[in-house]
């Protein structure tokens, strides 16, 4: 890989995200990027899963959660430093993805599916149920502000700072991994997990790795999350926020790491501008869902480039590829 | 304190939902044998069964008819939901498969609220209701008419797979796709086929199951997912198996609602589903593959 282009594209976000710090006015904008950056955080683990692993997470809102609640009673009910809480909730989520995914990736597509999704509702359930330690359905309060120093990050723009600093090293992270030998092998198994394994991929070690990645990344956004809000709640770790999650990673195009920005924005940003999408987004996501897998399964934007291209091709008088 | 009294009263009540679990994972089993998929909108037509019947029954109460009406729209939603939505699929790798899926369910359970909002709907019982007394137990007649009907409908799939010839073409079609196509059965008819039949053992579910815990437009999540690990339980694919892991299910979930806790009792069924897929991923009932 070029160097040079590597160092234009991750200078242009670091410009981008400080022309914006201090060019926007106002709380509710900054407060917005920060819920966009907590879902791209979560989006990028979740594509790295869908999009490079070709395996699916219905239960992504489960880690968020772990992560979320794990700094939020460490903090806030037994007094622990948010720093050392977000990693016990890395800990926490890392191990609990192992466990479920060791024998749920030795089975076929469809389990760990359907392991994560059994296991979403349980991590709900359980968050609702067991009052004395999550608070219940009316959820936790009095979570600290995380603290940098001497500088407490207790103002959205300077939550943004650090919100946005961290969204783009993990950005970085994670296009190095995928285009690391790691990454290659990945989409080696995407392609086709015979011909992978025939190649002496450990398709197995390698899937749970980047199930246990991604489920890292969703435990890092939900310590953020509790941290930002300084609040949580049971409700925002549903099944329907999985599967808004995996409607953000389509929305962007699977295997795209800024795709996943573009589709975490796109779906924070779409419920604030249009107050009646609430209604509707239930229909909205799943019609997505289809559509996108039936019509343009790479990913709407990936789709809609190789669409563009083709068309391109073919006024040059390309013939047809087979 | 464990006493008799509630025993009987959580066994009666646990297989009145392991019935109900038990024709969902039917659904489950027939789609898989046909194509491999797990169709995750298989809670939704529980869901829209039970809608549809109530919708139905208001307009004409009739509940011959309602369940009539109901499973028949349903079938309908089904075979749609196969034609519009799977078979164009060009590349059916699982997880394809798995979003085409879980996002038709997703829409279904979006167009039911939009149709008939958030309310719970009653539906009226199908003969009554006036307790019959078992000994200690109390029961509903709408628990027997549930754990009645399911068997008949067990028994009923049991007949058309073993003698009908279009259940044998099914059969065939499950045991290797491939000879049956050599043989002439068409295979895509058996497809769709299999989908409108787990549509309607679905709804027929739904519409079982509405006069004990009313119509809602999200009660088919949980009751698919339950379905769902039933028919894992008693392996996939296996019609027997499938019937077993449902009553086992449901019973399970009575005990452990009754003696620990209610509020973990949905937790109950994933716990399961989890262990089983720990442990014995084949099925309980499911040989080694």
């Amino acid at each position: 890989m070029n160097p040079g282009w590597l160092f234009n594209r991750w200078s242009l976000f670091a410009a981008a995200v400080l022309v914006l710090a201090a060019s926007l006015q106002g709380d509710y904008y900054f407060s917005l990027l920060n819920f966009i950056g907590i879902h791209a955080l979560l989006v990028v683990g979740l594509n790295l899963l869908m999009g490079y692993g070709g395996q699916i997470s219905l239960g992504h809102a489960a880690f968020f959660g772990l992560g979320a609640y794990t700094s939020a009673i460490l903090t806030a009910t037994y007094g622990v430093n948010p720093w050392l809480a977000l990693v016990a909730g890395l800990l926490l989520s890392g191990s609990t993805a192992f466990l479920l995914g060791v024998p749920a990736l030795k089975l076929r597509g469809y389990y760990l599916a359907m392991a994560t999704l059994g296991f979403g509702i349980i991590v709900y359930i359980v968050l609702n149920e067991a009052q004395a330690l999550t608070g219940g359905p009316s959820g936790l309060a009095g979570i600290p502000s995380l603290a940098l120093g001497p500088v407490l990050l207790n103002t959205p723009r300077r939550l943004y700072l650090f919100i946005w600093t961290t969204l783009g090293v993990v950005l970085a992270l994670s296009a190095n991994l995928v285009d690391s030998r790691l990454g290659r092998a990945l989409r080696a198994l995407h392609d086709s997990e015979a011909a992978a394994q025939s190649l002496a991929v450990d398709t197995f070690a390698l899937k749970l790795k980047v199930f246990i990645w991604s489920a890292l990344y969703a435990s890092l956004a939900g310590s953020l999350y509790a941290h930002t809000l300084n609040f949580i709640a049971p409700s925002s770790f549903t099944f329907m926020f999985s599967i808004k999650l995996v409607t953000m990673v389509l929305l962007g195009g699977m295997a795209s790491i800024w795709g996943s920005l573009l589709g975490a924005g796109v779906l924070t940003v779409l419920p604030e501008l249009l107050t009646a999408f609430h209604d509707y987004e239930v229909v909205i996501f799943g019609a997505i869902l289809m559509a996108v897998m039936i019509f343009l399964p790479r990913g709407l934007i990936r789709g809609l480039l190789d669409l563009w291209e083709f068309r391109r091709y073919k006024r040059e008088g390309g013939s047809i590829p087979v | 304190m464990v006493t008799f009294v509630p025993l009987l009263q959580y066994l009666v009540s646990g297989l009145t939902n392991g019935a109900i679990y038990a024709l969902i994972a039917l659904g489950f089993g027939i789609i898989y044998n046909a194509t491999t998929i797990i169709n995750f909108a298989q809670g939704e037509m529980v869901a829209l069964g039970a809608l549809c019947a109530i919708s139905c029954y208001h307009l004409e109460p009739s509940l011959p008819l309602a369940f009539l009406v109901g499973t028949g729209l349903v079938t309908v939603v089904g075979l749609a939901f196969e034609r519009a939505a799977l078979r164009p699929v060009k590349d059916p790798n699982p997880l394809t498969l798995i979003i085409i899926t879980v996002g038709g369910g997703v829409f279904l359970k979006g167009v039911a609220m939009l149709l008939w909002g958030k309310e719970a709907y009653p539906l009226a019982s199908f003969s009554g209701n006036v307790p019959l007394h078992l000994g200690p137990a109390t029961i509903m007649p709408q628990n027997l008419w549930v754990m009645g009907l399911t068997g008949a409908l067990v028994l009923a799939l049991e007949a058309f797979f073993r003698l009908t010839l279009v259940g044998k073409a099914m059969r065939a079609c499950a045991y290797n796709p491939r000879a049956a196509r050599l043989v002439g059965i068409p295979a895509a008819r058996m497809v769709q086929f299999s989908f409108g039949l787990s549509s309607a053992l679905g709804a027929a579910a739904g519409i079982l199951i509405a006069p004990l815990t009313l119509g809602v437009y999200d009660m088919g999540t949980m009751l698919g997912l339950k379905g769902f690990s039933a028919a894992i339980m008693g392996g996939l694919g296996s019609l027997l198996g499938g019937v077993l892991g449902g009553l086992v299910l449901g019973v399970a979930e009575a005990l452990a609602s009754g003696f620990i806790s209610s509020g973990y009792r949905d937790a109950v069924a994933f716990l399961i589903l989890l262990l089983v897929l720990f442990l014995r991923p084949q099925g309980l009932l499911g040989g080694r593959k």
